[in-house]
């Protein structure tokens, strides 16, 4: 008894107090903008806006508001400017279809904005013909799930990026889709977030693009395709687990570029099918494990300055070269790893080869070197040489060498 | 003699092709695998069977001679029949399996159908040289000598003079040159020219960039298709030249 009457104050108690009602917008009805229905509007309101198109641009939501669209309505920006910028905490936008976002040269206009919000919720958006997506601006606590980014950027110069953050901690974006814009996702001083389950492809530029952020974490998204791939720099302490990266396939491109990356841990991703796997410059004390490099044209480039990585029960399958090296001094360790261009026997049985494995051909040292003389590629002349180097290392640092090469694949 | 070896040579590359398919599953990998084998062993098998089929039949040569035949339609034809059998070889013992495989509704058709012209042209331009080491020694020992020596040249020694120089000259813009010194070598131009086919020439990078403008446009492909025509005219005309002047 006692229960239900305590139940019921509460009940009492929260409906005096959340005064929430829903304003419903429609071509026909009364409120027939979302502008107008956000003037109403008090904190705390639902919006619904039903099917239809309404144009409108600089959108100010300062309330903490939920819209929600109802069968996807068009905001339909008119190439204008920004459409939707956000100022209040506690806001979500669920369901809507936002197209035409204005382009200029001197701000970057986005479809949403989220400007020093916290708490916010921006889900199952569809954004076209935009410049930047979804530009989150010193915005902390928020969460950015199921969107559909489809840009239609040709040059970088007049492009914008599908998801930005820039100085915005503690960001999950997940099950996002991005494509056809500058770079896909961009984090710029943000850190702490999470990126997971997003597919990033054929963007102009990067799927991925980290710049200066630190403690994030990126696992199962694929980056498929894009300009140049994915590009981690200047960051510390990033995880990046079960990512796929592949078909990032032309003269400059590569499947991520590690640059000025510390203590970072690649675990469990996927190389396929790009000119190089991983292009590393000046990281440090980053692991490698359960990697799969497949197809690659370089599998791992290092291009100095790497020390105190280590590379460890990583799968290497048919890539042109496995590794290539810069520099006479290794402090690299290989140890362990599963290299399909491994030809030494396992006498004893127990699953590592006998001989050590030279990761580095002679022929990718003078590439490195003289870049010309790739077009020697798959000469007998270079076999052979090959084989010599694979012999008695000259060039290639001598204690480069996987002492445990696994006889199989390696499965986890 | 001549169609009894042509058969085993038929037979080697169609149990290769098959085997690969077999292994592979893949048509376009199969294609890298077999430019590999194309590159080193066309040219040797051109230059031993040529050299071989000459000494051979040297005895009947020298009856034909004796026949109101002209001379240059006499090696011409010696010539023609080993160099189209062996191409024969090479053609249908690969195509028939690719073609079983289901050649005709893959996209490497092209690749392949290329592999295959880069062949015959390999074929055509090793057995021509192999004639004219044969014709100008007397000497078995020397003239086997002498064409494997060539072989080894043009498939590896080449390819290091050639690194050699790149690497010496590597402070100088170096694109032309290899351009040429590509050119120049039939083993390097067609290996060039499948490499820039399949999928690989994003590896290349700048140097790729600047070969893929060559080779890529038609004018690129006919003077590659010119030169390699060269190599087969000018040793044949040798031949012909040779054969009139020759004493037996």
């Amino acid at each position: 008894m006692t229960k239900t009457i305590l139940s019921f104050i509460i009940l009492l108690i929260t409906s005096l107090f959340s005064h929430a009602q829903t304003i419903n917008v429609c071509e026909t009805c009364p409120v027939s903008t979302l502008k107008k229905a956000i003037t109403q509007a008090k904190d705390f309101d639902t919006i619904r806006v039903k099917k239809g198109t309404y144009k409108e641009h600089s959108i100010l939501v300062d309330k903490s508001l939920t819209i929600i669209g109802e069968n996807y309505p068009i905001i339909d920006g008119e190439l204008k400017g920004e459409i939707i910028t956000i100022t209040a905490d506690h806001v979500t936008v669920d369901g809507l279809f936002i197209i035409n976002v204005g382009t200029s040269y001197t701000e970057d206009y986005a479809a949403i904005r989220i400007k020093k919000s916290k708490h916010f919720l921006i889900q199952n958006l569809v954004l076209e013909k935009l410049f930047f997506g979804i530009y989150l601006e010193k915005s902390s606590y928020g969460r950015v799930y199921h969107n559909k980014i489809i840009g239609d950027a040709k040059e970088e110069y007049n492009s914008g990026n599908g998801i930005q953050l820039w100085y915005s901690n503690h960001i999950e974006i997940e099950h996002n889709y991005v494509e056809h814009v500058r770079d896909g996702i961009y984090l710029e001083f943000s850190d702490d977030c999470l990126i997971k389950n997003n597919v990033s492809a054929e963007n102009i530029r990067y799927g991925l693009h980290f710049m200066f952020s630190n403690n994030d974490e990126y696992c199962d998204n694929t980056f498929e395709n894009n300009g140049a791939g994915v590009a981690v720099m200047f960051s510390k302490k990033i995880k990046m687990y079960n990512n796929t990266f592949k078909e990032n396939w032309g003269t400059a491109s590569y499947g991520m570029l590690l640059k000025e990356i510390n203590d970072a841990k690649i675990i469990g991703n996927t190389f396929e099918n790009n000119t190089i796997g991983i292009n590393i410059e000046g990281s440090n004390r980053i692991i490698y494990q359960h990697n799969n490099f497949k197809n690659n044209g370089w599998a791992i480039k290092i291009k100095g300055a790497c020390y105190t990585n280590t590379f460890i029960e990583n799968n290497f399958l048919y890539n042109s070269f496995d590794i290539a090296y810069n520099s006479n001094v290794n402090d690299n360790l290989f140890d362990k790893n599963y290299w399909s261009n491994y030809t030494g026997y396992d006498l004893d049985k127990d699953g590592n080869g006998d001989v050590p494995y030279r990761p580095v051909k002679l022929f990718s040292y003078i590439v490195n070197r003289t870049p010309e003389t790739i077009i020697l590629l798959r000469s007998m002349f270079i076999d052979i040489i090959d084989f010599s180097e694979k012999v008695s290392p000259v060039f290639t640092p001598d204690n480069l060498l996987d002492n445990k090469p696994q006889m199989k694949k390696i499965t986890w | 003699m001549r169609s009894r070896w042509s058969y085993v040579y038929f037979g080697f590359y169609l149990l290769l092709g098959i085997v690969l398919l077999f292994l592979n599953n893949d048509l376009s990998k199969a294609v890298i695998t077999l430019m590999n084998v194309i590159i080193v062993l066309v040219p040797l098998i051109g230059t031993i069977f040529g050299v071989m089929y000459y000494y051979n039949s040297k005895e009947f040569t020298e009856l034909l001679l004796a026949q109101p035949l002209k001379r240059s339609s006499i090696f011409l034809g010696q010539y023609l029949g080993v160099a189209i059998s062996l191409s024969m070889s090479l053609v249908l013992g690969l195509g028939i399996p690719f073609v079983f495989y289901g050649l005709f509704q893959s996209s490497a058709i092209w690749d392949f159908s290329l592999l295959l012209i880069t062949g015959t042209f390999l074929t055509l331009i090793f057995t021509a040289l192999a004639f004219n080491i044969a014709l100008s020694n007397e000497n078995k020992i020397k003239g086997f000598g002498y064409a494997i020596l060539l072989w080894l040249f043009l498939a590896v020694i080449y390819d290091g003079l050639f690194l050699m120089t790149l690497i010496m000259f590597e402070d100088y813009p170096l694109d032309k040159v290899s351009l040429i010194g590509t050119m120049l070598n039939p083993i390097d131009l067609s290996r060039t020219l499948i490499l820039l086919k399949l999928d690989i020439s994003a590896l290349l990078g700048y140097t790729g960039a600047v070969f893929k403008q060559f080779f890529g446009t038609s004018f690129g492909i006919i003077v590659s298709f010119v030169t390699l025509t060269l190599w087969v005219v000018l040793p044949v005309l040798r031949i012909m030249f040779k054969s009139k002047k020759k004493d037996f």
